[in-house]
């Protein structure tokens, strides 16, 4: 942050303290959010039980891909041990049972670390899941996939894996039939899971409906223990439609339920973005509960679903795990209405949202540097809602596209008032009755618009 | 058979005349990839280049055919010919022969060359013919073709098409533009009454090639037997170099045009290899003094031409700075800063390569699609290209001057060879630094800086510490984006200040 912003933000800060100190002279000075550790009532996470093995498993599931790190003494990246026990040792204490990781996660240091800092609490306190990760064609024998299973125990000090999945199926049966058939390694891990070392076998699946059903159809040979799937409100009805490689979660989950396989929940915050929500979202879920985040929302819709064993959470800082606690310690199921809003409204404005919610008022300006900020968010917005961005320079289309997009910016604001005059003075934000950040939309707005004009990849 | 080489003649002269236009006009970059040629085609720009294959090639055909370059490849020649065509409709048989008045053609040679030599480009080319050409093209005909063009993309808008697009109409120099009007209207006044005047007395290409085409293979024959010295030949040759009476023709004039064929009733005219004839001494007697009259234009006339140019310039400029949008917070023009050192566009390699090669032919100034090129106002560098950022700034994806530069003045470049290239450093001006003079936190140049070399820190300025721009001037390139969008106007806080050799960085 340079001193520039610093300043802003210290005197936003300062405006917001005034205004808290204000109203908070009735009631004393605690914000309605119960935002901090205190406030989460110890022994209340809500379990899930898994009928094959009897666990009883935290709705809230350790996502051990997203540790923090720090600056080593030569420079290099490092994990960040002390900071990544504190987090381990309070999400035990508040109830937090289910860790999962992979021998690849965390450029490989995942397992290592997540291993020291459990390996201080007694074993049968929480559940361990890691992954079969033979992507490597070095790793896909049998000699080589082994290793990799014996080093992930040694790593995390355990002699056995209380959830074990074939990491990442979906691109083809004939890489699952290569990695997994062929290398001998599913053999050898139901025999583990016969002999106790193994004690749920599973599978974590990104990908195409045929390779799932197949999956599904090879359920009553193997016997998968659970399966691992993508789930949140926006893939429930709109996987597919934003990326035709993947299932929408619905099914998956529909699927899963008839054959009574447990369900563990990964990207329930569908990489942060219903985390970051624009205004409009922000409003219509703050309209609801005004004090919970809009990831909270995000967390209670999965655990909603009682086929859901756990929903994992990559939590990097101490503040994500506290919010997620309180989302789930206890969990309050929401209501069918509440489910069907976020499924439906919510998950229609959020495909919607890459729009900016101007709505033309301009009270914005005029701005003193000469912008036209109405009307650069206009023809973006008029851009995005017929179709007309050019989302890669691989796109068909992207030569017609871009002509129309950089000739009508010019059309429709003079050059001299576009984005890339924005000094970010910031004098905008007050007035805009919808809070957009106007200053970062134009900054957003121009880098767009440099990529095309330099043909740089989008 | 000669009647029809005529006609070959025109279709060429057109194809060149019109490709070339073109490729002035044209701001798109389209024609380039297809005219560029033509460009590189022409005499002067091919010496400048060193482009020996073009200079080879052109004496070639002018040692076989005579000065057909000056009737076909040269565009401002064929402009002459129009010209000549009117004065042709309103009189016949208007031409007569006179004298080569070749002291003064070899006069206008050397001082041409020596100007060249001392790097006086600027004035030197004031006479050259293809860059008198390209002034007349950029500064008369292009506007002309912009608005034309920015009817279009207003209907087009208007049906929802993206087809055309508009684009400013600038005054990119007013004495340009009064050059490029005195250059039509001497050359219409000398081509309406004496045909080729400029191409024989003071065109330092038409000089040169007169040299070599004395000695080419095919040349104008008067056949004596079939000549009864009618003159009709000598009436109709607009290089004036028929001197019938002697049955001699000047070689080192004549531009190959064939009219004179077609016009002789006894078929006494013919083209091919030459035959020397008995006495073809160099007559002296004969014809002196008509072309004289054509030299010098009508004073009165062109002052007032001159006048309502400038006239006409300055109300285009008020109606420029009048335009402001409603509703909106005006923004006052930008003014060029004072540069110790003029910026000119990478490629150039250093002012003085510019200023030994450039002919000051616009070609580059009418393809810079950011409005940053302008011709030179400074009196020994008139009409050089060189930079200024009030309408845009050299943008990164962009080499299109260099790829137009017909004579190695600009020579082309990579879009990975430009962001290397350093054709100046900025400079602040922090008395008129926003982020010092308000609070409005301002950090523009260095949020936008495609090198990174301008960087926000705390300063010391009189006496306060602000947080404000500085440069690293081994980052810089010169590109001109900080001063561009520099919020403070007239006068950015932040400028370039152009390099004499262009450095890498």
């Amino acid at each position: 942050m340079d001193r520039r912003e610093f300043i802003k933000k210290l005197g936003l800060g300062g405006a917001a303290v005034g205004t808290a100190a204000v109203v908070g002279c009735k009631g004393g000075s605690q914000g309605e959010t119960g935002s901090s550790l205190s406030d989460v009532p110890k022994g209340q996470m809500t379990l899930r039980e898994n009928h094959n093995s009897g666990d009883k498993v935290s709705i809230l599931g350790y996502g051990c891909m997203r540790w923090p790190t720090k600056k080593g003494a030569d420079g290099k990246e490092e994990m960040d041990q002390e900071r990544i026990n504190e987090l381990v040792d309070t999400a035990l204490e508040y109830g937090v049972n289910y860790f999962d990781t992979s021998p690849v996660y965390c450029q490989g240091m995942s397992e290592h670390a997540t291993g020291i800092a459990l390996s201080r609490h007694p074993r049968e306190s929480y559940f361990i899941a890691t992954k079969m990760s033979n992507f490597s064609p070095d790793t896909q024998t049998k000699e080589a996939s082994i290793a990799m299973y014996k080093n992930s125990l040694k790593e995390l000090q355990t002699d056995y894996i209380d959830y074990m999945l074939l990491h990442a199926i979906g691109g083809s049966m004939e890489e699952y039939q290569t990695r997994f058939v062929d290398t001998g390694i599913l053999d050898y891990l139901m025999k583990e899971r016969e002999e106790g070392r193994v004690r749920n076998l599973g599978f974590s699946f990104h990908g195409q409906q045929s390779v799932f059903d197949e999956m599904m159809a090879l359920h009553d040979e193997i016997h998968w223990d659970f399966v691992q799937i993508q789930m949140n409100y926006l893939d429930w009805y709109h996987a597919n439609e934003m990326n035709s490689f993947n299932v929408d979660a619905n099914y998956l989950y529909d699927e899963l339920t008839k054959r009574d396989i447990p369900v563990v929940i990964m990207e329930p915050l569908l990489g942060g973005r219903l985390s970051k929500v624009n205004g409009n979202v922000l409003r219509m879920l703050k309209g609801k509960e005004p004090d919970r985040t809009a990831a909270s929302w995000a967390f209670r819709y999965c655990g909603s679903y009682p086929n859901v064993l756990t929903a994992l959470s990559g939590m990097t800082y101490m503040e994500h795990l506290v919010d997620n606690l309180h989302s789930y310690c206890p969990l309050k199921p929401l209501t069918e209405e509440e489910r069907s809003y976020l499924e439906n409204d919510v998950a229609n404005e959020i495909l919607n949202d890459s729009t900016i919610p101007c709505t033309g008022c301009q009270y914005c300006m005029p701005c003193p540097y000469g912008l036209d900020i109405p009307g650069i968010f206009a023809h973006y917005n008029k851009c995005i809602n017929e179709g007309l961005m050019p989302s890669s320079t691989q796109d068909p289309e992207y030569q017609k596209l871009r002509r129309a997009f950089l000739i009508g910016y010019d059309r429709s604001v003079p050059k001299l008032r576009q984005a890339n005059h924005c000094i970010e003075c910031c004098r905008c934000l007050e007035h805009c009755p919808q809070k957009i950040e106007i200053p970062t939309e134009m900054h957003k707005i121009d880098e767009y618009v440099e990529k095309l004009k330099q043909g740089l990849e989008l | 058979m000669f009647n029809s080489m005529r006609k070959i003649r025109i279709i060429l002269a057109t194809v060149f005349l019109l490709g070339i236009t073109w490729l002035f006009l044209d701001f798109t970059g389209t024609a380039h990839a297809w005219l560029g040629w033509m460009a590189k085609l022409q005499f002067l720009p091919a010496v400048l280049a060193l482009n020996v294959g073009v200079i080879i090639g052109l004496v070639a055909i002018t040692l076989v055919l005579g000065r057909i370059y000056c009737s076909v490849i040269c565009p401002l020649g064929v402009l002459q010919d129009v010209f000549a065509w009117f004065g042709k409709k309103a009189k016949k048989n208007r031409y007569s022969y006179s004298k080569a008045k070749n002291w003064l053609r070899y006069a206008v040679l050397v001082v041409f060359v020596v100007l060249m030599v001392l790097g006086l480009a600027g004035v030197a080319t004031l006479i050259a013919p293809y860059s008198a050409f390209g002034r007349i093209a950029q500064s008369l005909l292009q506007p002309l073709w912009m608005w034309g063009n920015n009817l279009l993309a207003m209907m087009a808008e208007r049906a929802d098409s993206y087809a055309f697009y508009s684009v400013d109409v600038w005054l990119k120099s007013l004495p340009v533009l009064i050059i490029a009007v005195v250059t039509v209207v001497v050359l219409f006044v000398l081509a309406w009454r004496g045909g080729r005047t400029y191409c024989n007395t003071i065109c330092p290409v038409g000089t040169v090639l007169g040299f070599v085409s004395r000695f080419s293979l095919l040349k104008i024959r008067i056949e004596e037997d079939k000549c009864i010295k009618c003159g009709l030949c000598a009436k109709n040759c607009k290089a004036s170099c028929i001197d019938f009476k002697n049955m001699k023709v000047d070689y080192s004039r004549c531009v190959d045009c064939f009219d004179c064929i077609g016009k002789c009733k006894k078929g006494a005219m013919s083209y091919g290899p030459y035959r020397p004839h008995g006495a073809n001494e160099a007559n002296k007697a004969n014809g002196a003094n008509e072309t004289n009259k054509a030299n010098g234009p009508d004073e009165s006339r062109r002052e007032f031409l001159t006048a309502t140019t400038v006239a006409l310039g300055a109300a285009w400029l008020d109606a420029q700075a009048k335009k402001v949008d409603g509703g909106l917070a005006e923004i006052e023009d930008k003014q060029v800063p004072e540069r110790k050192t003029k910026v000119v566009p990478p490629g150039a390699m250093s002012i003085k390569n510019l200023e030994q090669h450039c002919t000051g032919c616009q070609l580059c100034v009418s393809k810079c699609p950011n409005d940053v090129l302008r011709p030179s106002t400074d009196l020994m560098h008139l009409m050089q290209p060189e930079m200024s950022f009030e309408r845009g700034y050299c943008r990164p994806e962009c080499t299109a001057c260099g790829d137009v530069c017909p004579t190695g003045a600009i020579r082309p470049i990579t879009k990975e060879e430009k962001a290397a290239i350093k054709v100046g450093h900025a400079v602040l001006v922090r008395k008129n630094c926003v982020a010092v003079t308000t609070e409005d936190g301002c950090g523009l140049c260095a949020t936008k800086c495609p090198t990174g070399a301008v960087m926000m820190t705390t300063v010391e300025y009189e006496g306060k510490s602000v947080y404000a721009p500085v440069v690293d001037e081994e980052k810089c390139i010169g590109c001109g984006t900080c001063e561009h969008l520099c919020p403070a106007r007239p006068f950015a806080a932040i400028y370039v200040e152009g390099h004499e050799v262009h450095g890498e960085v």
